[in-house]
């Protein structure tokens, strides 16, 4: 058998291919909160709960209203970004002109009741949700071997963030977003909506987390607790590539979920600590970030 | 009185603030004294090693402006490192393991200090939860934490080798004097020539480094006097319930820091010992109650209440009261 460095190569693979999955999940969180950062200059602690909620409703609605997979693909990230606007609604725009560590504080709480209540009601170990049938099973590669859903995780995800890549850059709607992003009160001058601007974003951020929370469901446990982690190893990605760059957050993230893997293959102790550990190494090298630009 | 003829009024209303102020200090340490005959020693030593916290905390947000998410990290080193060394050095003294503990929260906030300085405001927060987080898995993982267990059944021995701690009432007034003590380095050091220019630095930054202040070596002192006092309160914290957990390392214990001081009034002296006061209080109340499950959906309704419209926090509200009724 093929040997990697005393590693047989299908568990090398493999690996290497969770770790690729694991990217992809901080490639589209970090995109959410690079996207709404941009407009809204808060880091949406929330963030990790949208994902789990997208998770959670995924769950339920198989369980309670028996919405299969792809029906909850599209309805739930809907449902939940629409949560999400109304919150910026009520909430987040209350304190728009304070001080942006406040929006952290203010979204960190929401975070808490999301999870508190959902711990309440259905306790912190996880449940399982089935593989949706078309996606079972998988094929075998010759050097790995390769299930399809996990194929299909990292297709769907890369496509949405190339597809947000797109909107950003290349639309008008994309265009007045990144004028919004540098001088907002301009954009009103010259006629924009800004405010409703904001609650799109903010909708359309969160509508990405919850996206990632369903593709995420049949892949790890469902529960209330599943964001919080995540999100503290996402704020760390996007501390390493700047929240300044939409294709910048992406590949950071899709490298640091490698390097996670690479890491489990030769030295599991530090798996869980080595994304802080580069994110430490581009502190002391390169403190604005690898694709940051510092304000 | 012939030396007060030469005062200025300035001169004569900041003596008069400053009587004020030592006779309000004077009423709070014989309150102080007093409590545990009224109260259950063993709460009010609880509440007393969250407000050293908090006010440790409350020394880098409310005068250094800077907003650390990884406070835990130095709660934990310091309970931690006091737990192992007085469980594994019987002929160790408290106090001396207190202090081991408070040196290694100082290495670490020395560390984590030097990273975390070199981005600002959002990021800021960012890197300091990552690198708590770091700290957690570490705790997890490594030999001499017991895990997720704990280190259980750290002995209080006796003070200097003379005074039995074993006795709740000993060893309240111990941690009522390690309060008072790091109570009185954060006074001293927030009225210094140091805490005005680091509030300097907390209302504009670019303004004080064109004044010719070295604010990155300002900022770490602060970070680095916060951790050192953050891991006094956890060592002590260990000592008094014999145990180092988990719990005090997880990202929850840092919101927490966060709620005390938001709660009780950033910025103020007094705002954390008041917020760690209520908070604490509200677990301890809730713990018991039939709503013991929804402590952390209550406490994020208070973090929301308090972003949205209660920013000044208690002690805030009543400075801005007094202000505006007696001037």
């Amino acid at each position: 058998m093929t040997m990697i460095f005393g590693v047989p190569l299908m568990v090398f693979m493999g690996q290497l291919m969770l770790g690729l999955i694991n990217g992809a999940f901080y490639a589209l969180l970090s995109l959410g909160l690079a996207v709404i950062f941009g407009l809204l200059k808060i880091v949406n602690f929330a963030h990790g709960a949208m994902y789990m909620l997208g998770a959670f409703a995924t769950l339920l609605g198989l369980q309670y209203l028996g919405l299969n997979y792809w029906v909850a693909l599209l309805l739930v990230p809907l449902v939940v970004g629409g949560l999400g606007m109304v919150i910026e609604r009520l909430i987040l725009r209350r304190i728009a002109h304070l001080d942006h560590l406040y929006g952290l504080l203010l979204t960190f709480g929401l975070a808490l009741i999301f999870e508190g209540t959902l711990i309440n009601f259905f306790g912190v170990s996880g449940s399982s949700y089935p593989t949706p049938t078309a996606l079972e099973g998988g094929m075998n590669l010759g050097f790995m071997f390769l299930p399809t859903y996990r194929a299909w995780v990292l297709v769907a995800a890369l496509v949405v963030c190339l597809g947000t890549w797109f909107i950003i850059e290349r639309t008008r709607l994309g265009a007045y977003l990144r004028a919004g992003t540098e001088n907002p009160a301009l954009m009103q001058a010259f006629g924009v909506n800004v405010p409703q601007l904001i609650t799109l974003t903010y909708g359309f951020g969160v509508a990405l987390a919850a996206f990632a929370g369903v593709l995420a469901a049949p892949l790890y446990p469902v529960s209330p607790t599943m964001g919080s982690s995540l999100l503290i190893v996402v704020f760390a990605v996007v501390v390493i590539g700047g929240m300044g760059s939409i294709l910048g957050a992406v590949i950071t993230g899709l490298a640091m979920g490698l390097i996670e893997g690479l890491t489990k293959v030769y030295y599991p102790e530090a798996a869980n600590t080595v994304i802080f550990l580069v994110m430490i190494l581009v502190l002391l090298l390169r403190p604005a970030g690898l694709f940051g630009k510092e304000a | 009185m012939a030396t007060t003829q030469h005062l200025t009024p300035a001169m004569q209303r900041q003596r008069n603030a400053r009587l004020r102020r030592n006779g309000l200090y004077l009423v709070l340490i014989v309150i102080g004294l007093l409590a545990p005959l009224a109260i259950y020693p063993v709460f009010l030593m609880k509440v007393l090693c969250f407000a050293l916290f908090a006010c440790a905390f409350n020394l880098l947000l409310g005068y250094a402006g800077l907003l650390s998410f990884g406070h835990a990290a130095f709660l934990a080193t310091g309970g931690y490192f006091t737990g192992i060394m007085l469980a594994s050095y019987p002929g160790l003294t408290p106090e001396l393991g207190i202090l081991i503990g408070t040196l290694a929260a100082v290495v670490l906030g020395t560390l984590f200090g030097v990273l975390a300085i070199r981005r600002q405001g959002i990021y800021f927060a960012m890197v300091t939860l990552a690198l708590a987080q770091m700290m957690f898995f570490f705790f997890v993982q490594a030999p001499f934490t017991g895990g997720e267990d704990g280190l259980h059944g750290v002995p209080r021995g006796e003070l200097f080798g003379l005074i039995s701690l074993s006795d709740n009432l000993n060893m309240y007034y111990f941690v009522f004097a390690v309060f008072v003590i790091g109570f009185a380095i954060i006074q001293r050091t927030v009225h210094s020539p140091y805490g005005q220019v680091l509030k300097a630095i907390r209302e504009n930054e670019p303004r004080a480094v064109s004044l010719g202040y070295n604010v990155d070596a300002y900022k770490l002192v602060a970070f680095v006097l916060s951790a050192g006092l953050a891991g006094l309160a956890g060592s002590t914290k260990t000592v008094v319930f014999q145990l180092a957990s988990l719990t005090d390392a997880h990202w929850h214990m840092s919101g927490e820091v966060i709620l005390m001081t938001l709660l009780g009034g950033v910025g103020t002296l007094f705002g954390p010992v008041v917020g760690a006061g209520l908070v604490v209080s509200l677990q301890t109340q809730l713990a018991q109650s039939p709503l013991g499950n929804w402590v952390s959906v209550i406490l994020g309704l208070i973090f929301v209440v308090c972003v949205l419209s209660f920013r000044s926090g208690i002690v805030g509200e009543i400075q801005k009261m007094v202000r505006k009724n007696f001037k």
